[in-house]
């Protein structure tokens, strides 16, 4: 196995290399005995080189990474092999040792900014005591100096904040100025922007890359993310089920990947090249015609248009002292409307105002003003029973499968609530719906009996759609609901969406940060920024030739967009 | 912040009124009569009963007793108890007493409480935290008399380490062992509450962030797994001061310590209206500005939490 791996070198630079992992393997001691997450790992990394790994979750990348700084959890420890840094071997190193080794010789930027922060310590003393620990001054100014370096603006006030005070861009800064505050000589940065919208995320790499290569530090990438580890990395290693697949230089392992599991990758990585998915190429022309096109054939005798916004407000009283309040508009003048069995995308970064489009939607919030007209009928007007019904007709698929199934309820459960609620059927039929319903979404009926924590991430989204297709809804509100996902899972929940569209005529209104999945997906656009609706048009339109400036920054802002990826491979 | 302090000292004035009127019917309505019970076995001299009566104001309907009685509270002037001596004065001896009885409960619930649960937490699975684990159960599973009656027999007159009752004084060396049996079932609280809150956070991102920046193992423990930990802990101890004082009666009576508790027993027992009244009122302003430090103390520990704005 091992041998067919073609570690190809880049051969530019020489000399020492200055993290060498060879044989590695981790063992993780669970209740069922141990756990191999990695084997056999290697991995080189030259003084200044940006090395990447690529893998789904669970295919021990990021653990990988924690055993060369040192911090695996407390059930894990390197069973096999060595990892050498700048020639020691320091798999078995003492802790002494590695608390001299981390933050000046090996810097960490880990992957969540919000939760990475100690909630109770200000930004400044957070830096401060880094630089203390690691021996350099530690006085306001220098700490000021790091956050500045790290593009903080204003950063002697900023230090004086706490995190909860930051945004989520913010705080990703002042964790990439504690991970290089001592010049480490590695960096290792576990998933830095996956928490962050496109944009910022794309400003953050750079000032990342700025800094690296000034400083001269070697960084060791981890990400789900083919497109940013091509775009980033000098050198991308691939990893699966605990083992490195493939390594190579970035651009060549893309344009021709060798082992099965990467060329998947390779396919299923959502990109501008991608287009968007043809289901049912059985059904000829009259089905794909379906997907595309804007005459619906789907019962006639409805309105085509299943839902029109109009002129949708939503503004929010934010509390500012004592009894007073200022006017925050999340929503401003939104009109669009969605036909039949099409797929509407509303794309924008957080605070775009799309999330509450869709929470107004779904009649869950009130619109400030404007209407919202399903079927035909403005659901301002319903009654609590017009709304009942109205719910049967309109359903949600959230983001988070880990936090919108009940870990309490059997699949069966949760995927029976809804026909109990609107009592439909009896026992006998309700479950025999019910294996319909897991049918549709593939997967085995033995889910049934299952709960929520024994299943995987992309498992639970097929549940929650299942749990929204109980009712036969006309119309699916996805509130980013492949964006937890990792990207094979992903182009598997996308698939499944779309194919569900051809059979069952459903309309999908799907919000996302993400331009690459509405690229799959989606028949028609809306970018919103601000509140505002920016732009609207066909997805090909809008993605081939964007005309508001706002658009354009999202587009390039996505992770290897200006990559040439192979054309369907596939 | 200080219109939150505001806002909630206006809030003691339906609590003081509420309480004061509660307490104040109840024991009005304790069946028997205080004075013909004062004169014990002896026959009830009428005249000297009507007096008493009079001075009391227990001729009068239940209304004009509160509505006297809440004078004399701004007027400062409580009133005599029916032994004869003024209440103020009565407070003022028997709350010194208990308040030193639960600081020092406080003191060892959470000294030793934090300690013990910091140790368990970081040691997760060892020998050190089941054995206190299991202790705890069995502490927290045996009522307060029984385990003070043990300690109080091995400790203070089987080893004679410490006085089995406590002198006139009250000293805080006499207090020593009383403190711990009081303490006792909040510390084994303490130490299970500190034990989870270490093993939340020892797992937390940020407790891995702070030790790749290169920090030593201790600093991690006490700036960032410590610190975070100590709020569910320190909102617990500073209500736990009230409840300490509330609670005390049973430890008051094993170890004989003339404070609020036996105080409070004897005017209940004797039907004593105002000093009732006043005790329980006292008990009352101290439970309502515990728990306003508790929320301040909440919003100094974790900066998350802003009261106003």
């Amino acid at each position: 196995m091992n041998e067919s791996i073609d570690i190809r070198e880049t051969g530019s630079r020489t000399g020492r290399p200055l993290l060498e992992i060879k044989d590695l393997a981790i063992t993780f001691a669970t209740s069922n005995g141990d756990v191999n997450a990695v084997r056999n790992a290697h991995l080189t990394i030259m003084p200044g080189e940006t090395v990447a790994i690529v893998g789904e979750s669970g295919s021990g990348k990021s653990t990988t990474a924690l055993a060369a700084i040192g911090l695996l959890p407390g059930n894990g420890r390197v069973s096999a092999g060595q990892i050498f840094f700048d020639g020691e071997d320091i798999a078995h190193a003492s802790e002494k040792r590695m608390i001299e080794l981390r933050g000046n010789s090996i810097g960490m930027v880990p992957q969540d900014p919000m939760s990475n922060l100690n909630p109770v310590w200000r930004i400044g003393y957070q830096v401060k005591e880094t630089l203390k620990a690691n021996g350099l001054p530690s006085g306001p100014e220098d700490v000021a100096k790091v956050l500045t370096e790290a593009g903080l603006p204003d950063a002697a006030r900023r230090a004086k904040q706490y995190p909860h005070e930051f945004s989520g861009g913010m705080r990703q800064r002042a964790l990439i100025a504690i991970g290089l505050s001592c010049q480490p000589r590695l960096l290792i940065a576990d998933e830095p922007t996956s928490a962050l919208d496109v944009t910022v995320q794309r400003q953050i790499l750079d000032h990342l890359d700025k800094m690296t290569s000034e400083l001269g530090t070697a960084v060791l990438l981890i990400t789900h993310d083919l497109g940013l580890a091509a775009e980033r990395a000098d050198k991308v290693v691939v990893m699966y089920r605990g083992q490195v697949v493939e390594a190579g230089p970035s651009l060549e392992l893309l344009r021709n990947p060798q082992h099965p599991y990467t060329k998947r990758l390779v396919n299923s990585a959502p990109s501008l090249a991608s287009r968007r998915i043809q289901v049912a190429k059985d059904r000829g022309l009259e089905s794909s015609d379906l997907l595309t096109s804007d005459d619906v054939v789907v019962e006639k005798s409805k309105p085509a248009e299943v839902l029109q916004i109009e002129n949708l407000s939503k503004v929010f009283k934010l509390r500012s002292g004592f009894a007073r309040s200022t006017d925050f508009t999340a929503v401003d003048d939104v009109s669009f409307s969605i036909k039949r069995g099409t797929t509407t995308a509303i794309v924008g970064e957080s605070g775009s105002g799309k999330s509450t489009v869709a929470q107004m939607v779904l009649n869950l919030l009130k619109p400030t003003s404007g209407r919202i007209v399903f079927d035909g009928v403005d659901t301002s007007t319903l009654n609590t029973k017009d709304i009942f019904k109205f719910r049967r007709r309109v359903q949600p698929i959230f983001q988070d499968p880990y936090g919108s199934l009940d870990p309490m309820y059997s699949i069966f459960r949760t995927i029976e609530e809804p026909l109990r609620v609107h009592k439909i059927g009896d026992a006998a039929s309700r479950e025999k719906k019910v294996r319909e319903l897991l049918d549709q979404v593939s997967l085995p009926q033995s889910t049934m009996k299952r709960y929520p924590n024994e299943l995987s991430g992309g498992q639970r989204q097929r549940v929650a759609i299942a749990r929204a297709l109980a009712l036969d809804p006309e119309v699916i509100i996805c509130d980013e609901a492949v964006s937890a996902l990792d990207v094979l899972v992903q182009a598997q929940v996308l698939n499944l969406l779309a194919e569900l569209q051809s059979r069952l005529g459903l309309t999908y209104l799907f919000i996302t940060h993400d331009l690459a999945v509405v690229r799959q997906i989606a028949d028609h656009v809306c970018v919103m920024e601000k509140g505002k609706l920016v732009e609207t048009g066909t997805t090909d339109d809008v993605f081939d030739s964007p005309q508001r400036d706002y658009t354009k920054a999202l587009l390039n802002a996505i992770p290897g967009a200006t990559l040439m990826l192979p054309p369907e491979v596939a | 912040m200080t219109t939150y302090i505001l806002k909630r000292f206006l809030q003691v004035i339906p609590v003081f009124l509420g309480a004061t009127l509660l307490v104040y019917f109840l024991v009005f309505s304790l069946p028997g009569d205080p004075i013909a019970a004062l004169f014990g076995d002896r026959p009830v001299n009428e005249a000297v009963a009507a007096q008493l009566r009079k001075q009391y104001n227990l001729d009068q309907p239940f209304w004009i007793q509160y509505l006297l009685y809440l004078k004399s509270i701004f007027t400062f002037d409580l009133g005599l108890d029916f032994s004869g001596r003024p209440i103020a004065a009565v407070l003022g001896e028997v709350f010194p007493v208990t308040a030193r009885l639960a600081v020092m409960a406080l003191i060892f619930e959470g000294f030793f409480g934090i300690l013990f649960g910091l140790i368990a937490g970081l040691r997760k699975g060892k020998i050190f935290d089941a054995t206190v684990l299991v202790a705890s159960l069995i502490v927290i599973g045996i009522p307060i008399f029984v385990l003070g009656f043990v300690l109080q027999f091995f400790i203070g007159v089987q080893l004679g380490w410490a006085k089995p009752t406590v002198s006139a004084g009250a000293s805080v060396q006499d207090l020593i062992l009383p403190a711990i049996v009081l303490g006792l079932g909040s510390f084994a609280y303490v130490l299970r509450l500190t034990r989870t809150s270490v093993l939340e956070n020892m797992n937390a991102d940020y407790v891995r962030t702070a030790t790749a920046k290169g920090l030593s193992r201790s600093r991690v423990v006490r700036v960032h797994i410590l610190r975070n930990s100590l709020i569910p802990v320190i909102t617990f101890l500073g209500a736990d001061l009230g409840a300490l004082m509330g609670g005390a009666i049973v430890t008051e009576g094993i170890f004989n310590i003339p404070g609020v508790g036996q105080r409070l027993y004897r005017a209940v027992l004797s039907g004593e209206g105002p000093t009732v009244v006043s005790i329980v009122t006292v008990l009352v302003l101290i439970y309502v500005v515990s728990n306003l430090l508790v929320d301040l103390l909440y919003a100094w520990l974790d900066p998350r939490i802003r009261y106003d704005s």
